[in-house]
């Protein structure tokens, strides 16, 4: 019997199960054994963290088995990883056995670390202090909603990057909603504290975005380094000693990568592992492929990103194992519907060199969707768009209309906003 | 992108007052973008002003807090003191670099 080569995807999330579809399609099974690992059996639509505290979702809307979605030929592995060891090609399970490797693929995600912030898991935390960015934080923020009377909700962002780095904007507009129909809204203070130095920081989208935090009545503190959680006086306290008070604190905690790229000793200063952005190759290890949120690359944490990079690294794998130069480009191209309360919504599309700009997706006038401008349209694509993941978007099925490259038909964009491509 | 005249170089910014060319910043440049925002620049400005362009040309991106702390060795104490009430996106504009931004 012919000895097989492994390809080995670690993490069985958007991204790794994408991946999995992808090549289990295109790799000769003759040569090749493909096996997926994941430590924990759910598979979560982590948008939909963002309905629950509003009871629009509920658990079963964002949860469903893993396995469901690795297709036979692909070998699943419930397991945890110790550590990559890149110099020996192997990777070591927590129970003591080892997976051998000819290509590995790493898509292990981001996480919440609420630990990393002084203070945030103490007295208040999971009582005056929530998180939406985990299932059992949207559970436990979902059940703190039912019972809020008013106060002062302050919607906060601990660090930068995190993943869906608009959720949090989100969470104040459909917050804002949400107390209006239950007239609740004039008996709430809503404050939007972030790291960077506004709401909004790209100067297109903040021109015609700014009036939302105006007319939702949302106060923006900008430039808040968060350094501790204040659990008896129930206030943030930033570096330089700026402070918020909360009745009600929803924040994004740390955001950081797997704690086995740290033991394995290939992560940045966030456990993220260097990646080329262009071929989503290992900057150390050629034969170690990075996607999703696991990167280091300088686009947003994004599903749509991961969906992007699946098309793109699964031909540069094919080229690798071929013995060819990798020919496929990622533009860190991402697509992202954002609500924005009242059912409506915008939709962004973006890359490396483009900021969003408004304009009709994806066809150039006719749309039907509207980029970055309001609409009815957007709010319900984003919430058809869960139908779409699970059908099509995890079973690498392909979404039409969409390349993984980002077009520019539709799109009105000013003098001077594409930026170059840069040669190297 | 409007020009302007800094220490005798045309460079170009934006509406914010950050370069978007790097290629036209050089130390002089620095010295003036910092005099505008009441910043006299020391040898401790000179070590994050140097630790941001070496990590840009590596990452792409202006590094963040944690970075600066762990990878360049400066403490945020120090950053703030430095560069008083927004420390990263002040020290990048002296840098000739974009301020640091999210998706949107």
């Amino acid at each position: 019997m012919k000895n097989l080569k492994n390809m080995l995807i670690l993490g069985a999330g958007t991204a790794g199960t994408i991946m999995a579809n992808h090549l289990r399609k295109k790799v000769d099974r003759s040569s090749w054994r493909i096996q997926i690992v994941d430590e924990q059996p759910g598979h979560y639509y982590q948008p939909g963290f963002l309905f629950m505290p509003f009871g629009i979702y509920t658990e079963k809307d964002v949860i469903k088995p893993k396995r469901r979605f690795i297709p036979r030929g692909v070998e699943y592995v419930e397991a945890s990883v110790e550590r990559i060891d890149a110099e020996k090609n192997r990777v070591r399970l927590a129970n003591g056995s080892e997976l051998p490797y000819d290509v590995l693929i790493i898509a292990t995600g981001t996480h919440p670390m609420p630990s990393e912030t002084e203070g945030m898991e103490g007295g208040d935390w999971r009582k005056r202090v929530h998180d939406f960015y985990s299932y059992e934080g949207a559970r436990a923020l979902a059940a703190k909603m039912r019972d809020w009377n008013g106060g002062r909700l302050v919607v906060h962002i601990s660090e930068m990057p995190i993943k869906c780095p608009v959720a949090p904007l989100e969470f104040s507009f459909l917050a804002d909603s949400w107390l209006r129909q239950r007239g609740l809204r004039d008996k709430t203070e809503i404050v939007y504290v972030t790291p960077l130095s506004g709401a909004f920081t790209k100067p297109i989208a903040s021109g015609i975005l700014n009036h939302l935090l105006d007319e939702k009545r949302i106060q923006v503190v900008n430039d808040f380094n968060i350094a501790r959680v204040d659990n008896e006086k129930h206030k943030i306290v930033s570096w330089d000693e700026k402070e918020v008070e909360f009745d009600l604190l929803v924040t994004v905690p740390v955001n950081m990568g797997a704690a086995m790229v740290e033991r394995s000793g290939l992560g940045d200063e966030l456990n993220y592992v260097p990646t080329d952005k262009h071929t989503l190759q290992s900057r150390q290890h050629k034969n170690i492929f990075v996607i999703g949120d696991a990167t280091d690359v300088p686009t947003s944490k994004a599903g749509s990103v991961a969906h992007f990079e699946a098309e793109v690294l699964t031909e540069n794998i094919l080229n690798f194992i071929r013995g060819e130069p990798l020919h496929s480009r990622f533009d860190g191209h991402a697509n992202c519907f954002i609500e924005s309360g009242r059912n409506k919504g915008f939709l962004l599309d973006f890359n490396y060199n483009l900021e969003p700009v408004p304009g009709k997706f994806p066809f150039p006038a006719f749309g039907p969707l509207t980029l970055l401008g309001e609409s009815r349209l957007n709010h319900w694509s984003k919430r058809a768009f869960k139908w779409a993941y699970w059908h099509l978007l995890l079973k690498a099925r392909p979404i039409p209309f969409v390349d993984h490259n980002m077009s520019l038909a539709g799109k009105k964009i000013p003098p001077g906003v594409l930026k170059a491509e840069a040669t190297t | 992108m409007p020009q302007k005249q800094i220490a005798g170089t045309t460079v170009e910014v934006n509406e914010e007052g950050y370069l978007t060319n790097n290629a036209q910043w050089n130390r002089d440049v620095a010295l003036v973008l910092a005099g505008e925002l009441g910043i006299e620049l020391t040898d401790a400005h000179w070590r994050v002003l140097d630790f941001i362009d070496k990590d840009f040309k590596e990452k792409g991106v202006v590094p963040g807090m944690r970075r600066m702390n762990k990878v360049g060795g400066i403490p945020t104490k120090d950053l703030y003191a430095l560069f008083p009430d927004g420390p990263i996106k002040k020290a990048a504009l002296i840098a000739g670099y974009p301020k640091p931004a999210s998706c949107v």
